[in-house]
């Protein structure tokens, strides 16, 4: 009962705070100070999205952007789980790969995209790439420092109880770290999202959310592109709130391992 | 042939202060169904001792003998408690923390939870089988604790100052549901502890521990019938004895 009265208030203020910004920037769409073309009203934004969604358009770009996060965010998954525990666990790993980590983490991955284009050409696989390189760092490390925050006293219990090294991993050391884990998935899906859509702005051709955009602005169509933002942020925050909002409630908030903010 | 002997068991590290001796040749053993406490002020090694018989410290002299075979490292033949509450993991429910020893026996799924229910039914705990441990007060963890260390049968019990954490009516309580526990599974049990009414309350006998270094200093059977009552007579000369035993001089150093 009172769950079901705070999400709605939830929902209430989440709602509200997005009408009074799109009520602020209607009053300056219509105020004529600017041109429509450049800031078109949102009832314009909404038919024109509308449009895009129903003749498959949208769909498809939204398709493809979703398809190289997901492939790219995937790879970085694979990759950065295990040797974000292997380095918790090893000292070697840990010396090799921690350099390694810190000297390329601060390049932002933009950056990577026209040496991407060279080595790689115009394409799917530099999006991907990109993505990859965005999602593998927080991945890496939340998993690392996760591991590394596992509770001793879970392995020295479960190691009197005779769990081996496989046992021990899987049911204490994975579990143990999953709050950290999935921080690591959110934020890794999120720098994902952010870097896909550069990425596509500058090496994608013809699909895309990042393309689409990019390609608008050649046509001044200001409209398309606010239309294609807003599935953007549509998108990012199914995923923010659903998917790993979701994943968190059933797993560390449910064990009590990270703890709700209470109303 | 005793469950549990250990022999002359020393432990010695090197911190930058110098050697510590945490133990010096502590020797004792336990009779089948035995309850043992151990009983010194913090610092005398007693916690050490224990972890040197649950094999996750290695003693640097003497061995530790279960069932009369000298053991190095951990084993399923022993079952441990913490202090802490922490050692439950909080992924699992009761249920899931009882049937973790079970799991790693291999038993099969029915059995195992037949096996875990009926642990903690023993602790009074059967309704919140289902419950996560974060749901559940310090002295029903603990009881949690207790029964997962029992669900997998070994033949000792250890405990590490199990009820230090928790509030003094609760703890009371605790007391009274492990001597129960005690007296329906008769294991054999190695209890650590720094409160002499709890010894005098659960032991057969006390081993009395003095620091720096950690060495017995004497044992004392407590021969009270049971169930006990810490408020007769007999119970406070008990206790009064273990105090004195503990406050004053040692046999050796004049």
């Amino acid at each position: 009962m009172s769950e079901r009265t705070d999400r709605w208030r939830r929902i209430r203020r989440t709602t509200g705070t997005l009408l009074v910004v799109a009520a602020l920037y209607e009053i300056v769409a219509r105020s004529g100070y600017f041109p429509a073309v450049l800031l078109p009203t949102l009832p314009g934004v909404a038919r024109t999205l509308f449009g895009l969604v129903t003749d498959g358009t949208m769909l498809w770009h939204a398709g493809y952007t979703l398809a190289r996060v997901m492939i790219g965010f995937l790879l970085a998954v694979a990759l950065g789980l295990p040797l974000g525990i292997w380095m918790a666990r090893s000292r070697a790993v840990e010396n090799f790969a921690l350099p390694l980590a810190s000297a390329l983490m601060p390049i932002p991955s933009l950056a990577w995209v026209p040496v991407f284009i060279l080595w790689f050409g115009l394409g799917d696989a530099v999006t991907v790439a990109i993505v990859f390189y965005a999602a593998m760092f927080p991945m890496l490390l939340n998993t690392w420092t996760g591991v590394r925050a596992v509770n001793p006293l879970w392995l020295r219990a479960a190691q009197a109880m005779g769990a081996k090294e496989r046992a021990l991993f899987w049911k204490v050391i994975i579990p143990g770290a999953s709050p950290l884990i999935i921080t690591g998935l959110r934020q890794a899906f999120v720098r994902s999202w952010i870097a896909v859509v550069g990425a596509e702005m500058l090496a994608a051709s013809d699909w895309g959310l990042g393309w689409i955009i990019f390609d608008a602005k050649e046509f001044l169509n200001a409209d398309v592109m606010l239309a294609s933002l807003a599935v953007i942020g549509a998108i990012g925050y199914v995923f923010e709130r659903l998917v790993f909002g979701s994943l968190e409630r059933f797993t560390v908030l449910r064990w009590g391992m990270v703890r709700a903010v209470k109303a | 042939m005793l469950p549990i002997e250990v022999r002359d068991v020393s432990l010695v590290y090197d911190t930058p202060g110098g050697r510590v001796h945490a133990v010096e040749a502590a020797s004792f053993g336990l009779a089948a169904s035995e309850f043992l406490c151990i009983v010194g002020p913090s610092g005398c090694g007693k916690s050490t001792l224990l972890n040197i018989i649950a094999g996750f410290l290695t003693p640097t002299a003497g061995e530790i003998r279960i069932g009369g075979k000298a053991v190095t490292g951990r084993g399923m033949d022993r079952g441990v408690v913490f202090q802490d509450f922490a050692q439950l993991f909080p992924w699992r429910t009761a249920l899931g923390n009882v049937e973790f020893g079970l799991e790693m026996k291999g038993v099969a799924k029915a059995e195992r939870e037949r096996t875990a229910l009926a642990q903690l039914a023993l602790v009074k705990l059967e309704k919140f089988a289902h419950s996560y441990p974060h749901h559940l007060s310090g002295g029903m963890q603990q009881r949690v604790a207790i029964a997962r260390a029992l669900a997998y049968n070994p033949a000792v019990l250890l405990m590490d100052e199990p009820f230090a954490a928790l509030d003094a009516m609760t703890r009371d309580a605790m007391q009274r549901l492990l001597a129960e526990v005690w007296r329906e599974t008769r294991k054999t049990v190695v209890y650590v502890t720094h409160n002499v009414a709890e010894a005098v309350y659960l032991a057969d006998r006390v081993v009395v521990m003095t620091p720096h270094p950690g060495r017995v200093k004497c044992e004392i059977p407590i021969t009270l019938a049971r169930p006990r009552d810490p408020l007769s007579v007999e119970f406070l000369e008990c206790q009064k004895e273990l105090l004195r035993q503990l406050g004053g001089p040692g046999e050796e150093d004049h």
